[in-house]
């Protein structure tokens, strides 16, 4: 474990209510520098909300959410330099659907990290190569397949040089063919020591590549452990019914 | 589950009906209508030189005048309705507020009392130009509608475009320059063609504060000729040309956009 490193996220009851729902209730967890967390759960436990407040795509109603030991929800924080170090790979990738690979790659290279377009595309070419993809630099995102567009959407992402990623069901919206290629690249990022929060249901990646494991049940965070705790010997009931159900 | 955009529709305005893709084949309406008027036109004139040919002589300035009333009034809207359009969506209270009583006032007032009114306040402030008044005059009142037409397609962008954007450390408005607006506009372009038609039809209505157009034009020989009948005969057809052909053009710029894609 890592518990002697820097802190990366420190969330201390956070909640979150949409309406009459909670979608969060009180919910407390670090995640330390360089520490792989998968966020497993049923669906609507609140796992993509928690992901979501950590870059602040989702705004808290109460607690605090410290990234990098910055209070992300306080007035005088600028948000977005908080995102510049924090990447997000979206369920539905999300890529830029007018610019080709390589433009999605250095938009915010550009724009928001002020590098030269030479440098840019030379970090983004590096990276397209990278996810196996560099051949695919002047196309389109329509041309691509989904496991293709994802692995650019992990690029797009890496190309900042961010201090942390935060994955969202990165392989739910795929054909199963494709889940292999975009996993084989995230398991090549954590190896390179990335700073990982991953919420999925890919109990296979769960198990090689969480340093920790986090089950959510209804806006709470109710088992937490080692991967071999958590699929070996889980002690709560609706964790235990969950893993009965998934595996 | 790609992030293509789903093909989004906004129909704003009156314009003339754009020609669809489906519209194949030798008899259209589109063709009956535009070489009917030519044809019927020219028959006009080659079989009765006066008063037709001389009414078609005398017209042409006026067409003139209509189409740089068009252009600039269509220029002018597009930057108002941006503004407007962002306005609109904005967060920010008073910018919101603005855009949203300008939609809401110019909506409610006929175009023509608009251009008698914007036309005699401007009069009493500085002398302009009655161009100048009618082309401000028609911006106006178009840039609220196409105000509607750029929300409305900013609105049709995935959301989770802007959260990738926002996600790379991207603010507002980098957001909105680099990744919504340039998609916006392909969903934009359809409606604002339509706009455009429509405001080349009202463009008609400047001729009572004295905008020598192609309708005053007509007024003008039709005066002093007595040949009333006749010579608006002239002006429809030429008006129906006019508006058919740019809605050729817009439908042809409309499938090069789409097949871009």
């Amino acid at each position: 474990m890592s518990t002697n490193k820097r802190k990366m996220v420190e969330a201390t009851e956070i909640v979150k209510i949409y309406g009459s729902f909670k979608a969060l209730d009180r919910v407390s967890f670090d995640v330390f520098d360089g520490e792989k967390v998968v966020i497993i759960g049923p669906s609507g436990s609140g796992k993509s909300t928690l992901l979501r407040s950590i870059n602040r795509l989702e705004v808290i109603d109460r607690g605090r959410i410290l990234v990098d030991g910055i209070d992300i929800n306080d007035q005088k924080t600028d948000i977005t330099k908080i995102r510049e170090e924090v990447g997000m790979v979206f369920q539905s990738f999300n890529l830029f659907p007018h610019k080709t690979v390589l433009e999605n790659l250095t938009l915010a290279q550009v724009v928001v990290r002020k590098r030269s377009r030479q440098e840019a595309e030379e970090r983004a070419m590096a990276l397209l190569e990278r996810v196996g993809l560099a051949e695919k630099a002047k196309a389109y995102p329509g041309k691509l397949s989904g496991g293709q567009q994802q692995r650019v959407a992990i690029a797009r992402s890496l190309a900042m040089d961010p201090k942390m990623l935060l994955f969202d069901e990165p392989t739910s919206a795929l054909d199963p063919e494709m889940i292999g290629e975009v996993l084989d690249v995230m398991k090549g990022v954590a190896r390179e020591g990335m700073t990982m929060a991953v919420v999925t249901h890919e109990m296979g990646f769960a198990r090689e590549v969480a340093d920790r494991v986090i089950f959510m049940d209804a806006g709470r965070i109710v088992e937490e452990g080692t991967p071999e705790h958590f699929f070996t010997a889980p002690t709560h009931d609706r964790a235990k019914l969950f893993l009965s159900q998934i595996l | 589950m790609t992030n293509e955009a789903k093909k989004q529709i906004i129909d704003v305005g009156d314009g003339a009906a754009i020609p669809r893709k489906s519209d194949l084949g030798l008899f259209t309406a589109w063709r009956i209508a535009f070489f009917g008027a030519i044809g019927g036109l020219g028959y006009l004139a080659y079989s009765k030189p006066d008063p037709y040919f001389n009414i078609l002589k005398f017209v042409p300035d006026g067409i003139l005048v209509t189409f740089q009333v068009t252009l600039g009034a269509i220029c002018l809207a597009i930057v108002l309705g941006l503004i407007t359009g962002l306005g609109r969506i904005s967060k920010n209270r008073i910018f919101n507020g603005l855009a949203s009583l300008y939609v809401e006032i110019i909506r409610g007032i006929p175009l023509l009392v608009q251009i008698f009114y914007i036309y005699y306040a401007l009069g009493r402030v500085v002398k302009v130009p009655a161009i100048l008044s009618a082309i401000i005059a028609m911006a106006v009142c178009y840039g609220a509608y196409m105000g509607e037409v750029v929300r409305a397609g900013i609105e049709s962008i995935a959301k989770g475009q802007t959260e990738a954007a926002l996600s790379l450390g991207m603010n507002g408005r980098q957001t909105m320059l680099h990744v919504i607006l340039p998609q916006a506009v392909k969903v934009i372009l359809p409606p604002v063609g339509n706009e455009f038609i429509a405001l080349l039809k009202d463009s008609s209505l400047v001729s009572i504060i004295a905008v020598a157009d192609l309708l005053r034009r007509g007024r003008e020989f039709a005066s002093e000729s007595f040949t009333y009948f006749e010579t608006y005969t002239v002006i429809a057809l030429v008006y129906l040309i006019i508006t058919l052909f740019f809605s050729k053009i817009i439908g042809v710029l409309e499938e090069r956009v789409s097949v871009n894609k």
